[in-house]
């Protein structure tokens, strides 16, 4: 009988073999910036909780140009996030039916972005129109 | 019932090992929930809090202290800073966490570490956020 | 005229003489219609051999020709060299799978963890003859097919990396036809599934890269078993204590 010893290859830097995995990664690390986003407005509450000049030191030191390119790529990532997010939710969601008609993916997906344009306008119209 | 139609018996035991029901839902259901908060509202929110009002856009007086204070310290302000807080930190945290596998830390202690530490501090800013904006009510 | 010729690069490992697998590269000739699968063979028939590869129905249906083509899981029989030319070829066994024998694989264990998901239909009561099959609507049927049109070709847990982490993880294929029955008006097994779901190994190790979808051949979205189970495995968990044991949907 012929030997066996099957072969094991080995994982290392897996994800740089193929750009579907590249491309997986980059949607993890948005993770960091999610992260490191939140903490900087856990702060900025912190801040509010103290007194005003708490407060306006706090915002001044965001105009910073490493908070601003921080706060540029933190709002790049939540986009990246957003999009991919969007495309993967009819992996994820129960199978839906109009009837007995399936409700197809791409749907699911383009009504998520409408609701995204519409939440994202209202936030920045209160926000932003005074 | 079912011991008519399962043919293969014993091979089905040998196969399935002891299954242990995980915690992962707890965790995953955060992490669910976080990804959508983030992916909905945290674009818009980045670009208030961390562009337009250092930069003063439109206007300087729209981030002023007792602006952002009356909007921290209403109910709906509140809830939603804590929403997107602690969500957003379960969301990112529960990501590094698995991350750290994907990298090749597989078992042992460090991943115990990594794995305290990730939901620790999203545990300690669900925390601090919620004692913080109910101070401020 | 001469005939076109394209390299292909193959990835050769003899279990009783080589330490670890090595490329060796042959010149094959190739016409519009030569699929990789006949490159391989032209290889075995004429060149060498010795090489070693699986193949049957050379038409999508066996899901025995599975192999890495420039990295990329796919079947042999349905890809052409066309494709790849004036480039060459580099073809390997399927990631995250033990190599046997050159291209091919050992597949026991994605076949024992078929096999834990009671991969057939429990009924809540067996029907006899007289009684007539049991009956099912289109609709009822719609819901459960895709996941049925599996062919076991394992492209899928080549392109998992949670599997090749970590081989413990049930995978897209096993979970997906755990779906299928699940899924199924006639079937009455789920409660002795829940279980195999719930574990670590079931869902829980997916993140959800979501390449096993991309490269299935037959559409079977494998990562929509698994993670549509996710959301079934967390109701299980919250509402295991008010519900009877699985019926959360
Ligand atoms: S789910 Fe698709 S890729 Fe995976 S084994 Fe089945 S047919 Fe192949
Ligand atoms: S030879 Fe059967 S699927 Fe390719």
């Amino acid at each position: 009988m012929a030997t066996r010893r099957p072969y094991m290859r080995p994982m290392a830097g897996w994800w740089r073999r193929n750009p579907f995995y590249l491309f997986y990664m980059l949607r993890e690390s948005t993770a960091v910036f999610v992260t490191l986003y939140a903490l900087q407005l856990l702060y900025g509450v912190y801040t509010l909780t103290v007194g005003q000049a708490a407060f306006e030191a706090w915002l001044a030191r965001l105009q910073h140009p490493v908070y601003i390119v921080f706060h540029a790529l933190a709002l790049a990532a939540a986009l990246l996030h957003a999009f991919t997010w969007f495309n993967v939710a009819p992996k994820a969601m129960p199978a839906l039916y109009l009837g007995t008609r399936r409700v197809s993916d791409r749907t699911v997906v383009r009504v998520q972005f409408v609701i995204f344009f519409v939440v994202s306008a209202i936030m920045l119209g209160v926000a932003l129109g005074g | 019932m079912a011991e008519q139609s399962m043919p293969n018996q014993s091979l089905n035991q040998s196969s399935q090992r002891s299954l242990k029901r995980s915690n992962e839902p707890v965790f995953w259901a955060l992490f669910g929930a976080g990804g959508v908060v983030a992916a909905f509202l945290l674009p818009a929110v980045i670009l208030i809090t961390g562009l337009a009002a250092p930069l003063g856009i439109p206007s300087p007086e729209l981030f002023s202290y007792e602006r952002a204070s009356a909007f921290a310290s209403s109910w709906a302000g509140a809830l939603f800073l804590f929403i997107v807080i602690s969500l957003s930190l379960w969301h990112g945290l529960h990501r590094v966490y698995h991350s750290s596998h994907e990298l090749g830390i597989h078992r042992g202690p460090l991943l115990s570490v990594i794995r305290l530490v990730c939901y620790g501090t999203a545990l300690g800013g669900t925390v601090l956020s919620a004692y913080w904006l109910i101070a401020a009510l | 005229m001469t005939q076109k010729t394209i390299d292909i690069e193959v990835l050769r490992y003899n279990p009783e003489k080589d330490y670890k697998p090595s490329y060796q590269t042959f010149e094959v000739p190739f016409a519009d219609e030569t699929s990789v699968l006949q490159g391989l063979q032209y290889i075995k028939d004429q060149l060498d051999g010795s090489l070693t590869f699986r193949w049957s129905c050379r038409m999508e249906i066996c899901g025995s020709c599975g192999m890495m083509i420039n990295g990329v899981p796919n079947l042999t029989c349905s890809s052409f060299l066309r494709d790849y030319y004036p480039g060459k070829l580099r073809i390997e066994p399927l990631s995250h799978l033990p190599i046997e024998r050159d291209l091919a694989v050992d597949q026991t264990d994605f076949l024992q963890k078929l096999e834990s998901i009671h991969p057939y239909i429990i009924p809540k009561e067996n029907q006899s003859v007289e009684e007539g099959p049991f009956k099912q609507t289109p609709a009822q049927r719609e819901r459960f097919y895709q996941y049925s049109e599996c062919i076991n070709c394992l492209l899928c847990y080549a392109a998992c990396p949670q599997y090749g982490l970590d081989s413990d993880f049930l995978g897209p294929a096993a979970m997906a036809l755990l779906h299928r029955y699940n899924s199924d008006s006639r079937d009455d097994g789920k409660a002795e599934r829940m279980p195999i779901v719930n574990a670590q190994e079931g869902v829980w190790a997916c993140t959800l890269v979501g390449y096993c979808s991309e490269v299935c051949p037959k559409g079977v979205d494998p990562a929509s078993a698994v993670n549509r189970n996710k959301v079934n495995s967390t109701l299980d968990y919250f509402f295991r204590f008010m519900a009877p044991k699985g019926a959360a949907e």
